[in-house]
């Protein structure tokens, strides 16, 4: 019989050693479906390369995708520190959306400098609004908040596209479920002239690192990671958990928001029943990847964001199937979860010693 | 029957860390005998039963059992199927049923090959009934397991055990959850197989049981078999005293006479789940200058009675007055701030954040002291320091004041527990088996901090088990039985031990 231990000291040189390992390993997996497309897989690496690092617009496009994903990474990071299941992410980005949009596309005609903070603000309440009903109901009557979350992602969806038919609909937009265009001065600020980065990569960045610090320093953070340690510990220890709960859900679900805010006014221009390819879903696999860090989550966005984009690019420039590029992701999401896995836990004979 | 050995258990031994759980324990178990193991709770039984059963491998001494061929060959040890295959079968205090599926399936579940297309029915139900109807063990073999009462999964875990063609049957305190009538059918059940030639072993610390029902009885205490002897030569008062000991170990000469009181229940009731953690009606009194010993077996409500002055649970009925003021409000957080220091039972799941570093468990109770804290960001340095200062004082061990607590060993957690709640000088302090699991020297330590308290001015409620400890450090002591306390009319231990195990008043 094995069983599984966690490693009590991680040794540095793991820490560095195994996540390039792992990184090689898919590289070396990837190739076998690869190959089978009759693609050479070092000419389609190099490609995969070129299209994350080739030049400043690649790096930009990359950076574009990871800012959404910082987002929703901090968004589920925060919520699962304090073990509080958070996988409606999907939804309250859409919540930041539809607030981003209403507010952005013409209700007030305000400057810059107020219009887009407005947004900002208000499109975090919007995702925060959409943890308070799970949160409530968690902390009153226990209900289990990966139901309630998830299941609400479906009903935040469907109600969207009853909005984009409805009085949210472009009525210049001949006919298309999409919403009216954001002002010009509700707008993130590109970052590069004529390129598609925008400052909502300067705002998740801060954030990450404000969170960071909160967590490390603050009372607030201690109380969250007390109670996602040891809830019975906590309480016990006078900790108030269910307000600490609630505070977290709300601002889980802030960042949620913010990512739709993000794609919105800083991207698109205006909203569309598929503003996002799930990043609400990614959220959750960075979140995991940079160990609920909220400094990590920002590297382990640059990483998915490299891979999808990287993977994309290859299979343009290769003329082979995107659905390789999918496969491309996946392969070496799995192997560096096992990897981080490894790095964590070690396997052990059992039937010596106690138990 | 002619007696024969069909069992040998020899020099026994099994330490945990510093904790000796077993010492050198020799027990021998005759074909068709009904042997008792008592002790307190923590004496050892269930450990020794464990290594028994593989789950736990010994430190040294080994194990012996009867072959096919009637000799005695050693048992492999540390490997649960070795056990299951030369015929020891054991029901746990906890059942080990499958509550999703029939008991049929529970009973072959494991014992049929994995693969098989036809699992032969007929010969299993066969083989079942015959086991039935020889034993008087019943039990609906088509019904869901968690649709079945207690009784009939207790008779669902022995046919399971005795499917395996057990002959050698340990049963870990088969009566705790069951009603008189069950219990008594049970032992019926149980008779008519010893006679057939089955072997029992069954562990208990209800004696009424022990000298009704067994042939032979075993005690121990502190991890040692203190006692054998035979059921008939045994009675009520030579197993209390052989269970309790005889040695005092006074801690604590000095007498203060009690102050003011600062603590007190007025028929406090608490409707639990289940009777193990109810209330009824609890009367209680600490003063300043006191320690108050509450003794009993646990499981009796003491969990219950220690979340209250925890803050954890608040009463359905009654009032519990605080330096002489109700409390209506109650939570943690106002206990503590109302100056009572809580050592808790547990104290891996409520004593300490194993996630967060020592310095940090030292300040868990003190997140809004101004000290501490500065417009809701950590006063670090103050944080370090105070770790520095405490873990110096209190004698800390470990890997680091910066490492997470989880890495202590249970005395050092112990420690660290007792320097955050002794530095805050509380007037009420709850010690809920405050030694239980340490070694002597950390045990000690904990004592005299609770004497200190005392002598400071303080008033102590200790909970334990360990009526040595209460009769060495306590200046009053009741017992804990049923959800309710009782007053002790003498302190003599073997009245209290009576009390203990319900058989006087």
């Amino acid at each position: 019989m094995i069983r599984i231990e966690p490693r009590e000291k991680i040794s540095h040189s793991s820490t560095v050693l195994i996540p390039i390992l792992s990184a090689v390993v898919s590289l070396l997996f990837a190739a076998i479906p690869l190959i089978a497309a009759g693609a050479n897989p070092l000419i389609a690496y190099v490609e995969m390369a070129k299209g994350v690092f080739g030049s400043i617009f690649a790096i930009s496009e990359m950076l574009t995708r990871a800012t959404p994903l910082i987002f929703t990474g901090l968004a589920a990071a925060i919520a699962f520190r304090a073990k509080l299941w958070n996988i409606g992410a999907e939804g309250q980005l859409y919540l930041g959306a539809i607030a981003a949009v209403t507010i952005g596309s013409g209700l007030f005609d305000l400057p810059a400098l107020l219009l887009l903070p407005l947004i900002i603000v208000l499109g975090a309440c919007a995702g925060a609004v959409g943890m308070v009903g799970p949160a409530y109901l968690k902390v009153r009557f226990g209900a289990d908040e990966v139901v309630t979350t998830l299941l609400l992602n479906f009903i935040i969806i469907i109600f969207l596209q009853m909005l984009l038919e409805g009085p949210l609909q472009d009525p210049m937009g001949l006919g298309w479920p999409q919403s009216a265009p954001i002002l010009d001065q509700g707008m993130f600020p590109p970052l590069i002239d004529r390129m598609r980065l925008h400052s909502g990569l300067i705002l998740a960045v801060f954030l990450a690192v404000i969170v960071h610090l909160m967590i490390k320093y603050s009372v607030w953070g201690f109380k969250l990671r007390a109670v996602g340690e040891n809830s019975s510990a906590a309480k016990h220890a006078g900790i108030n958990i269910n307000r600490s709960l609630f505070g977290v859900a709300i601002l889980s679900g802030g960042f949620a928001g913010l990512a739709g805010v993000s794609e919105v006014a800083g991207l698109k221009g205006y909203l569309t029943a598929d503003l996002s390819p799930g990043f609400g879903y990614a959220g959750i696999v960075v979140a995991m990847l940079a160990g609920l860090s909220p400094l990590g989550v920002v590297i382990a966005s640059v990483f998915i964001a490299s891979v999808f984009v990287g993977a994309d690019s290859m299979s343009r420039a290769m003329g082979i199937s995107s659905f390789l590029a999918d496969l491309v992701v996946s392969v070496s999401l799995l192997c560096v979860l096992v990897g981080s896995f490894i790095s964590k836990f070690k396997l052990v004979r059992a039937g010596t010693g106690k138990r | 029957m002619e007696a024969s050995t069909v069992l040998r258990l020899n020099g026994l031994t099994k330490r945990f860390g510093s904790v000796l759980a077993n010492n050198d324990v020799t027990i021998e178990l005759q074909k068709g005998e009904v042997l008792a193991l008592l002790g307190e709770n923590g004496a050892g039984k269930t450990t020794l039963m464990n290594m028994l059963f593989g789950h736990y491998l010994p430190d040294s001494g080994n194990v012996e059992i009867m072959s096919s061929n009637s000799d005695l060959v050693p048992l492999e040890l540390g490997n649960p199927s070795a056990a299951l295959a030369v015929g020891i079968g054991m029901v746990h205090q906890h059942f080990t049923l499958a509550e999703n599926i029939t008991a049929f399936e529970n009973i072959t579940l494991g014992a049929e090959p994995l693969f098989s297309f036809n699992r032969n029915q007929k010969i299993a139900r066969k083989k079942i009934g015959k086991i039935m109807s020889n034993s008087g063990l019943d039990a609906p073999l088509d019904t869901l397991v968690g649709r079945l009462s207690v009784g009939e999964k207790q008779r669902v875990e022995i046919l399971k055990a005795l499917y395996r063609d057990a002959h050698i049957l340990v049963l870990d305190e088969p009566t705790a959850v069951l009603t008189p009538q069950e219990a008594d059918a049970l032992f019926d059940n149980l008779r008519r197989m010893t006679n057939q030639g089955l072997s029992v072993i069954f562990i208990t610390h209800k004696m009424r049981e022990v000298l009704s029902f067994s042939d032979r009885l075993i005690v121990l205490r502190h991890g040692e078999n203190v006692g054998s002897m035979k059921t008939a030569d045994a009675s009520e008062k030579k197993i209390a005293s052989l269970m309790v000991g005889s040695e005092t170990k006074k801690v604590s000469p000095k007498k203060i006479s009690p102050g003011k009181s600062i603590l007190s229940f007025n028929g406090v009731s608490v409707v639990g789940r289940s009777k193990r953690d109810s209330l009824n009606d609890v009367n209680l009194n600490l003063k300043s200058h006191e320690i108050l010993g509450i003794a009993g077996i646990s499981g009796n409500g003491q969990n219950v009675l220690a979340d209250l002055i925890s803050g954890l649970v608040s009463p359905d009925k009654g009032s519990i007055l605080l330096k002489g003021t109700a409390i209506d409000n109650i939570n943690p957080l106002h206990m503590i701030k109302s100056g009572v220091g809580r050592i808790p039972e547990d104290r891996h799941r409520q004593g300490i954040v194993g996630g967060l570093s020592v310095s940090e468990n030292l300040i868990i109770e003190r997140l809004d002291d101004p000290e501490i804290q500065s417009f809701g960001f950590l006063r670090s340095s103050v944080i370090n320091k105070n770790a520095d200062i405490l873990s110096k004082k209190y004698d800390v061990r470990g890997p680091g004041l910066d490492h997470a607590s989880r890495l202590l060993s249970g005395g050092n957690i112990q420690k660290l527990i007792l320097a955050r709640v002794f530095e805050q000088q509380p007037e009420i302090i709850l010690a809920n088996q405050p030694t239980r699991g340490l070694d002597m020297g950390a045990a000690s330590d904990v004592q005299k901090r609770l004497i200190e308290a005392r002598d400071r001015g303080g008033g102590v409620i200790l909970i334990s088990e360990d009526l040595d400890e209460i009769l060495g450090l306590a200046d009053r002591i009741v017992v804990m039985r049923d959800g309710n306390l009782h007053d002790v009319s003498s302190s003599n231990r073997e009245d209290i031990g009576l009390m203990m195990a319900g058989e006087a008043t």
